[in-house]
């Protein structure tokens, strides 16, 4: 029977009454007393010097309050990056300086130019229309090889080279990688795209900056998921504002998936500008603002080689990625492809000898960092896919070869640094080939060739590195910034409860989800609790949510706070029932003796440590309240297997997925209902990436992607049911709730099981193709097929 | 500066707005009814799907000088006026049909317009009705399922929510 309570139980989602009624609080949705507008004019070039930005035709129109240029920041800090990698000869990467507002030169389309602040927007926008911008149009810089071939423009003039970083793991492997490879039996090669992509969570972003000039305090309100990074980030590297005079508020966001983890120019703009001209500054991102300005996804180009012995065990791996920075280092970026995507090179298999060598590229492209994944999908997509070309080339079952290979023992210590904790690889394939009736395959492929479509069968694995991550290993990895978690938990005279977490949630439930932990180690009924997070001003310092992390770190530290708590009732109670504390227990909400009548309520407990009047006051203080921060010892490896059936017509080349199935262990599940909507959604996405989304620059640097008329979003007629499970849980050993995380695997495991397929679907239409880069849209299929 | 005046949600409404204002904005703006929203500017995504006499229309494109003396219907609306959620709000929390919650109020409003025009609709017949609104977080397939569920049809045969 399921639980209907606690860890394991599936409540409704208490947040979904206000999100289904209009009652959600959206950034957008709050306007602050007489706030202004801010129109920002971005550059339509990709790459030019500015010789002027004349603004006297547009400073003197209806309702314009004050333009800014790039000259009026030239005093202000840039956008810091949070990450430094070294390179494989022991240097730091090169780091550009990157402005709020364009100095000098523009290096993307979107980048801001000037900015329009006005009474209302529709103001703002006139008046930038009457701004003349003077651009010296340069030329781009945008095929990644071409931009670090000798001889090529420089994004940046004043470093070296386009070359952010050469990046090599391990490094000392390299010469016992390539003698592996001499010595191989076999050796599979592919060269592949992994598609540049655009977030889009349904929520533009938002920002209002509003200074008091009474206190001297700026708030911000953002589209952020971690409201405190950016805080620390605004506040000690642009602006210069300490951080008790600045509060971040990320209320209601709609949806982030990586792309609002970012600190962004508007971001710091608003909070300058309303300072500046005294006045609360608003600024609404539009669709198309969107497209030109929020961070980029994955966009990598690799070369992978499996090679294999005789018996076809994996005995190395070798890759040459060329990884997309685009013009400025956004937040996390170089982070992307070398620490979260290098390390996750050996998948769920035993291959001892890996060498990954990224070479991050400077482009005159809007910046690309973490999107849903980041640097995972990466891993996987190549991986699976170059053992999926192994096992045809061998002719041996696609699935034998990866069982042949799985790691079975654990912990389990790969060649690319991580340790991995816990798994089950052959369970979940074994879940995974009951769930997607792997058996009935042959049947339901005879069903569509009779109808003339040709069906194919796609299998792959996944393992991901989340939970992330523990502090003193990213700080040597470049990371600068610990990666804990933190969280408060106040308790009421009356008993309640309110968790004041640092994870932020943008649709993951975490209103839900993180009472019935505390409801679990309590006793108390779930309504008793309330969570509160996205605000600086009423929660502790967190690095907020993404890379999975929310109940792995966030979770984790609110156990750590609750049992600070459950101690301290312990030893309230203990006192009230005249007993030891070693004696108390805790059990559905009441103190007892074991061994004795004795008991006193929770309630009571509370209500003895706010009213202490009979309280052991010379031992311990009054009130209820405990603050933990939890700094994870190690990632959690979440794994699984997927499988997708799609249906190709071969007159038209257009793919349809008929099944697509998830088998995944996240170790502990604490709201099954949520886990599996994860799930669904991170599968929509990678069907997205696999057969529809591809952001598309022609050579002048212009963005021919830059909307939902040629951004091809996946709609509710592009996708199909998802049979998913997670039945399959290998606890992690690590934190206390022997949770792994499941926010970014299906995006993670579905693109290899897409494209699998459609490869198979044509190899049993006797078509000899091996690989097609996604997105595999019905022409590129088409050209593949009949090329 | 143009008056207009219309009933939302059964109460008359009227302001002031300039002819290129948007019905979208007038709603969010003019009457704080902030839970119609905008998620694009290009007509695609559905998060600001209003009723306007009785027909689905997305508020992001229609000016609101066009909406004169109509009876326009938002997701405020949608619940009883005691708070109790309609068949359909009460099958997406029951289906775990939103997650992050902005493209909600579109789903709800094209899914009253679907479910009126053809109350027992086949799972295809949802999908391609719902080609005009997106959904980023769900992977669509808790959306599907509950709108199924709110016209009656049994769906327990389909994998869990």
């Amino acid at each position: 029977m399921p639980k209907d309570s606690g860890i394991g139980a599936a409540p409704k989602r208490r947040e979904d009454v206000r999100f289904l009624t209009g009652a959600g609080n959206y950034t957008d949705d709050i306007n602050v007393h007489g706030q202004s507008h801010v129109f920002f004019l971005r550059s339509d070039i990709a790459h030019g010097t500015i010789n002027a930005v004349d603004t006297s035709a547009a400073s003197g129109m209806a309702g314009v309050v004050r333009i800014f240029t790039g000259a009026d920041f030239e005093a202000v800090g840039g956008l810091p990056c949070g990450w430094q990698v070294t390179d494989r000869h022991g240097e730091p990467m090169q780091e550009p300086a990157h402005p709020i507002i364009a100095q000098g030169k523009v290096r993307h389309v979107g980048e801001i130019v000037a900015a329009v602040i006005a009474d209302t927007l529709e103001q703002a926008r006139d008046a930038a229309e009457a701004i003349n911008v003077e651009i010296s149009e340069l030329p781009a810089v945008i095929d990644m090889k071409a931009a670090v071939a000798d001889g090529s423009t420089k994004v940046h003039d004043d470093l070296t080279s386009n070359l952010c970083y050469d990046w090599g793991f391990v490094e000392e492997n390299k010469e016992a990688v390539g003698k592996a490879f001499d010595d191989a039996a076999h050796v599979t090669t592919l060269e592949l795209v992994n598609n540049r992509l655009v977030a889009n969570p349904m929520e533009p972003r938002v920002a209002v900056g509003d200074y008091a000039r009474g206190t001297g305090d700026s708030t911000l309100y953002t589209t952020s998921q971690n409201p405190h990074v950016i805080r620390l980030l605004m506040g000690a590297f642009v602006l210069g504002i300490p951080e008790h005079k600045l509060r971040v508020v990320a209320p209601d966001v709609g949806g982030g998936f990586g792309t609002k983890i970012f600190h962004y120019a508007e971001e710091a703009f608003v909070t300058f500008a309303s300072k500046q001209i005294n006045r609360p500054v608003k600024w609404t991102s539009s669709r198309s603002e969107a497209f030109i300005s929020d961070a980029h996804g994955r966009d990598h180009v690799t070369k992978i080689q499996l090679a294999l012995d005789s018996d076809n065990n994996f005995t190395a791996i070798r890759t040459d990625t060329y990884a997309n920075m685009g013009a400025y280092l956004s937040t996390f970026a170089p982070s992307v492809p070398t620490w979260l995507h290098g390390t996750l090179m050996a998948g769920n298999y035993k291959t001892p000898l890996i060498y990954v060598n990224v070479k991050a590229v400077f482009t005159n492209t809007v910046p690309v960092d973490a999107y849903r994944g980041a640097g995972r999908p990466e891993a996987t997509f190549q991986l699976e896919r170059v053992i999926d070309k192994a096992a045809r080339e061998l002719g041996v079952d696609p699935l034998a070869l990866r069982r042949q290979n799985f790691i079975t023992e654990f912990p389990y210590a790969t060649p690319v640094a991580v340790e991995y904790d816990t798994g089950d690889y052959h369970a979940t394939m074994d879940k995974l080939e009951q769930i997607a009736d792997l058996s009935g395959f042959e049947a339901r492929r005879a069903a569509s060739e009779a109808k003339g479509k040709w069906r194919g069968l796609g299998v792959n694995c996944y393992i991901e590195a989340c939970g992330i991550a523990p502090s003193n290993l990213v700080g040597q990895l470049g990371a600068r910034a610990g990666l804990y978690e933190s969280a408060t938990v106040r308790v009421n005279a009356t008993g309640g409860l309110v968790v004041m977490t640092g994870s932020h949630s943008h649709g993951q439930g975490h209103e839900t989800s993180f009472p019935q932990v505390i409801a679990e180690m309590i006793g108390v009924d779930e309504g008793m609790v309330e969570i509160v997070h996205g605000d600086t001003a009423n929660t502790p310092m967190g690095m907020g949510t993404y890379g999975s992390r929310s109940i792995a770190v966030g979770g984790s530290a609110m156990v750590r706070a609750t049992e600070k708590i459950i101690a301290k009732t312990k030893k309230i109670a203990a006192h009230l029932m005249e007993a030891a504390d070693a004696d108390v227990e805790l059990k559905n909400g009441t103190f007892s003796i074991a061994g004795t009548d004795k008991s006193v309520a929770w309630g009571d407990v509370c209500l003895a440590a706010y009213v202490p009047h009979n309280y052991p006051l010379e031992d311990i203080e009054p009130g209820l309240e405990e603050t933990a921060f939890y700094d994870p010892s190690n990632f959690t490896y979440p794994s699984g297997a997927y499988a997708c059936e799609v249906e190709l017509d071969p007159d038209t080349g257009k793919v349809t997925i008929e099944r697509f199935a998830a088998a995944d262990d996240f170790g502990n599940i604490i709201n099954p209902m949520i886990v599996d909507g994860q799930v669904h959604g991170g599968i929509g996405q990678g069907i997205g990436q696999a057969l529809l989304e591809n952001c598309v620059y022609d050579e002048n640097g212009q963005l021919l992607s830059a909307s939902y008329m040629d951004y091809a979003m996946p709609r509710a007629d592009d996708l199909p049911f998802y049979d998913v499970d997670h039945s399959c849980q290998t606890p992690c050993t690590h934190n206390p709730l022997g949770v792994k995380g499941c926010g970014e695997a299906g995006a993670i495991g579905s693109p290899p099981a897409v494209v699998n397929a459609v490869v198979d679907a044509l190899q049993r239409g006797g078509k000899d193709v091996t690989h097609i880069d996604m997105p595999l849209s019905p022409s590129r299929v088409w050209s593949a097929m009949n090329s | 500066m143009t008056q207009v005046s219309m009933t939302v949600n059964g109460k008359a409404a009227s302001g002031d707005v300039e002819g290129r204002t948007l019905l979208s904005s007038f709603l969010r703006e003019s009457l704080n009814l902030t839970g119609t929203h905008v998620g694009c500017d290009t007509s695609q995504c559905g998060a600001c799907v209003v009723h306007v006499d009785g027909v689905a229309v997305k508020s992001c494109t229609m000016l609101a000088v066009e909406a004169e003396g109509a009876d326009v219907a938002t997701i405020e609306g949608e619940a009883s006026e005691d708070g109790t959620l309609s068949v359909i709000q009460q099958a997406f929390q029951d289906h775990h049909g939103l997650q992050c919650g902005f493209c909600t109020p579109g789903m709800v409003m094209s899914t009253a317009a679907l479910l009126k025009d053809n109350p027992k609709p086949s799972e295809q017949e949802v999908r391609e009705y719902l080609e005009g609104n997106l959904c980023r977080c769900t992977g669509y397939h808790n959306i599907v399922k509950a709108i199924l569920a709110a016209s009656g049809q049994d769906v327990s045969a389909i994998a869990a929510e």
